[in-house]
């Protein structure tokens, strides 16, 4: 067993999380919001990405209580609690951006109103340029 | 140059273990660093010690192991993502360790690529 | 940016959301099942072949070989690799993405 000591002072990075999954079939978005999380505590920048059937993830009015299933969609407010608190606090250096891509909304009949949180929605092209200039890109 | 891996699917029913275990080789043998491999989702299972495949096939878990003491990769299982699925210190594969969510993100922000697995 | 496609064509829509996402000019690796999109004569063709024109393409052996998929089948354009190609290619661009 090697434990491996990183050089992290100071290091400000931009992490994508490229949700693609809905919720409830599989895992996928309940844990990639652990990891969302858990940047906070680094305050790193991020990038909080819906594109197809994880634009789902964040459709208001889930329940699921007779799946006996844990409801993530608080989550995803605390989310944006996070994010709010950094773009007021002056003394933070950590941007996070709530995107929904416009063509995965639209194909699913779905508007910005139908969503738990405040999002930006943006085209296609748009959202290739935030994929191009991240760091660490994380899939689900 | 060092590369972070993040393998989100276990053994066998992926082949995202596998393809991460050939990129990593291929990485050391060009002079790169892998400095941690971080094990999420399914991924946990790649550090069970009770996984005993048949001879003729490959054996995903002990390979993981062998490459941590021979070349010093640092395997991390993650703890939340391990305790939901019955990994624990007790079935711990050698050269694993179980550690927080906080050890991928110290990946992602200490390595100059991070490169994930996954379905 | 190097994106990383490794699912079929014709069972999930990881190829179409990343030519949708990927930025003209970056580049692509098809690898494990996203290998199928490489060959010519099927329904993906097309559109991989437009790619092709748009971005690096390229394809990891291995995974071809392992399914019975020969280079004489390979849309024009499409570059073949193997896992040493596939590390030049992570470190050669600035970050991977990857389409699961």
């Amino acid at each position: 067993m090697t434990e491996v000591v990183f050089e992290i002072e100071g290091v400000k990075k931009v992490i994508t999380f490229l949700n693609r999954k809905a919720p409830y079939g599989t895992i996928y978005a309940l844990e990639v919001l652990e990891s969302v999380l858990i940047t906070a505590a680094f305050e790193q920048h991020a990038n909080i990405v819906f594109v197809d059937d994880g634009v789902y993830q964040i459709k208001k009015g889930q329940d699921t209580a007779a799946l006996e299933m844990k409801n993530f969609l608080p989550t995803y407010g605390i989310i944006e609690m996070e994010k709010e608190d950094a773009d007021e606090d002056e003394d933070m250096d950590m941007n996070w951006r709530i995107i929904v891509e416009k063509e995965s909304m639209e194909a699913r009949g779905l508007t910005a109103d139908d969503f738990k949180i405040d999002v930006e929605v943006l085209s296609s092209a748009e959202l290739a340029e935030v994929l191009e200039t991240s760091d660490a890109v994380i899939g689900g | 140059m060092k590369f972070g891996i993040l393998i989100n699917e276990g053994p066998f029913t992926h082949q995202a273990s596998d393809s991460a275990y050939q990129f990593v080789v291929a990485a050391l043998a060009k002079g790169h660093e892998v400095p941690r491999v971080f094990f999420y989702y399914d991924g946990v299972y790649n550090a069970n010690k009770l996984s005993a495949p048949q001879a003729d096939d490959r054996n995903v878990v002990k390979r993981w192991s062998d490459l941590a003491a021979e070349k010093g990769v640092d395997l991390v299982v993650c703890i939340a993502a391990g305790l939901r699925r019955g990994i624990v210190e007790d079935n711990l594969m050698e050269g694993f360790r179980i550690s927080g969510l906080g050890q991928l993100t110290e990946a992602a922000m200490g390595s100059e690529r991070l490169v994930m697995f996954g379905d | 940016m190097l994106h990383t496609v490794n699912k079929s064509p014709f069972e999930r829509n990881s190829l179409d959301s990343c030519l949708r996402l990927a930025k003209k000019g970056s580049a692509i690796l098809l690898m494990e099942d996203g290998v199928y999109a490489a060959v010519t004569g099927t329904t993906a063709t097309d559109k991989m072949a437009s790619a092709a024109k748009g971005n690096s393409v390229y394809v990891l052996g291995p995974d071809m070989s392992a399914r019975g998929l020969a280079e004489d089948q390979l849309i024009d354009g499409i570059k073949v690799v193997d896992y040493e190609g596939f590390v030049d290619l992570v470190a050669d661009n600035d970050g991977v993405t990857p389409w699961l």
